[in-house]
């Protein structure tokens, strides 16, 4: 592997990423604006992801990317063997394995440890974006923590739909500071990013925001007293591996229309057949 | 004498940043932990850990304060050399380098503003000494508690009261490093 331009980006780049990174770390869920680079690829692949991942990388990882869950999708392909090519660094689809794990839309179902960092992709990194468009106005909101309208948001949820009808890009408050866009994980995801282990990394390409979570953060969803925030999720099992309790898509399996409920994170799934559970579609 | 100073940079700069950095955010992200950082050789009374910090995050865009013994010409040189950091005082830097009492006081330095907390400096603080052990340590980033030799409790009291402003600490002491976020509870 050649020292020059290791993963892709100059040292410089890399080191102002890596400040922004120092800070995100010591104001959990403030977004710091960075200097986001052109990549090589469109920025709805993750660009804000990947110069993060880029910024941590080292050769002794193993780097795993997942796209809603896959590790198989296009998207998550090309980033993986982008840095296979410009990092010579070791990827993997096993998450235990993984020590840098690259995501977009998805927390993995197995727990994260203490040796891991999860780096999300992020479109839009503010959560006030859509009660107030202008920059200016919501950085104003966020220093004096002027969080009502976005409860106002919430409760207009409920009083339409009886219950919180926001499934994706839940907003979260950080200890009990800044709130936060997750990204557009599912809601089931929502109490993952609490006292997790591992260190989770948000990078906005587009928005040009860093921010983060270190690990064992408090982070909680946003919630009424008399409408608790509920991880909600297809009230079935997997149709392949049999599990209760992970998040599943529901996929059409043949001409007629006929549907199952899946595992949305593959690997998990798939190391749980190979241990022989077997789910009511499974062959 | 000018070889001398010029040499102890990294000899394979990205890689050798690469796991720097690495060692710096578990450090930040983790307070209380210590972690070895290595690949830089400054010259005294720099420690090589804060000559690998500094390698590693500084450049011409963050102006660097060097505090009372830190300020040599040895010193100046490696790092116009090496990095290109702008030297300034204080109150305009974003890293500074010293001993505790040469870093003093804290309220020199930009703590950042309400709409841009990230606008504040980062201390590199050369130890003479690196432990678990002294105050009791709670916040983001520690799953119960944790201890670190800081060299002043109820100065980083101050400091955290700020939160979500205040100072960053790099603890530096031969080749291992610690960190102290100001969003760390001391007592
Ligand atoms: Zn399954």
């Amino acid at each position: 592997m050649t020292d020059y331009n290791f993963a892709y980006l100059d040292e410089q780049t890399k080191r102002m990423i890596r400040r922004a990174i120092l800070k995100g770390l010591a104001v959990p869920g403030y977004q710091v604006p960075f200097a986001s680079r052109e990549m090589p690829m469109p920025y709805g692949w993750g660009t804000g992801g990947v110069q993060v991942s880029a910024a941590v990388m080292t050769t002794d990882d193993q780097f795993k990317v997942i796209d809603q869950g896959a590790d198989d999708t296009t998207n998550a392909v090309s980033i993986r063997s982008f840095f296979e090519r410009t990092a010579g660094v070791a990827t993997t689809t096993q998450t235990a394995e993984a020590t840098v794990i690259q995501t977009r839309h998805r927390i993995p179902e197995q727990d994260l440890t203490e040796d891991q960092i999860l780096v999300y992709q992020v479109p839009i990194p503010e959560p006030l974006r859509f009660l107030e468009p202008r920059e200016s106005e919501t950085r104003k909101m966020h220093s004096l923590e002027e969080y009502g309208l976005m409860h106002v948001k919430l409760y207009e949820d409920i009083s339409r739909h009886g219950h919180i009808a926001t499934s994706y890009a839940y907003p979260v408050k950080v200890e009990g500071r800044y709130v936060m866009d997750p990204s557009p994980i599912p809601k089931f995801d929502n109490p993952k990013l609490s006292d997790c282990p591992a260190i989770q990394l948000f990078g906005a390409g587009r928005e040009q925001r860093i921010y983060a979570l270190p690990p064992y953060t408090q982070v909680v969803s946003l919630d009424f007293e008399d409408h608790p925030f509920v991880a909600s999720k297809a009230d079935h099992p997997c149709g392949l591996c049999g599990v209760e309790d992970s998040y599943l898509d529901e996929v059409i399996i043949d001409d007629a229309g006929g549907r199952m409920f899946v595992c949305s994170d593959t690997d998990y799934c798939t190391a749980r057949q190979a241990d022989g559970f077997k789910g009511k579609d499974a062959a | 004498m000018q070889t001398q100073t010029l040499d102890g940079g990294f000899t394979q700069p990205a890689l050798q940043a690469a796991t720097a950095f690495r060692s710096v955010m578990e450090a930040m992200a983790r307070p209380g932990t210590i972690r070895t950082i290595t690949g830089a050789a400054p010259p005294a009374p720099a420690s090589p850990a804060a000559g690998a910090v500094l390698l590693t995050l500084c450049d011409t865009e963050t102006p660097l304060y060097l505090a009372g013994a830190c300020d040599t010409s040895d010193i100046r040189t490696w790092i116009a050399f090496h990095t290109g950091a702008p030297l300034v005082g204080p109150s305009a830097c974003q890293f500074a380098l010293g001993s505790w009492a040469d870093l003093m006081p804290l309220s020199d330095y930009p703590i950042g503003t309400s709409e841009y907390p990230d606008r504040s400096a980062t201390l590199i603080v050369e130890m003479p000494d690196l432990n678990q052990s002294g105050a009791t340590l709670t916040g983001p980033g520690i799953k119960d508690t944790a201890m670190l030799s800081l060299p002043d409790a109820a100065a980083f009291q101050a400091n955290g009261a700020q939160y979500p402003l205040g100072l960053d600490f790099i603890f530096t002491c031969a080749d291992r490093l610690a960190a102290l976020p100001r969003s760390t509870e001391v007592c």
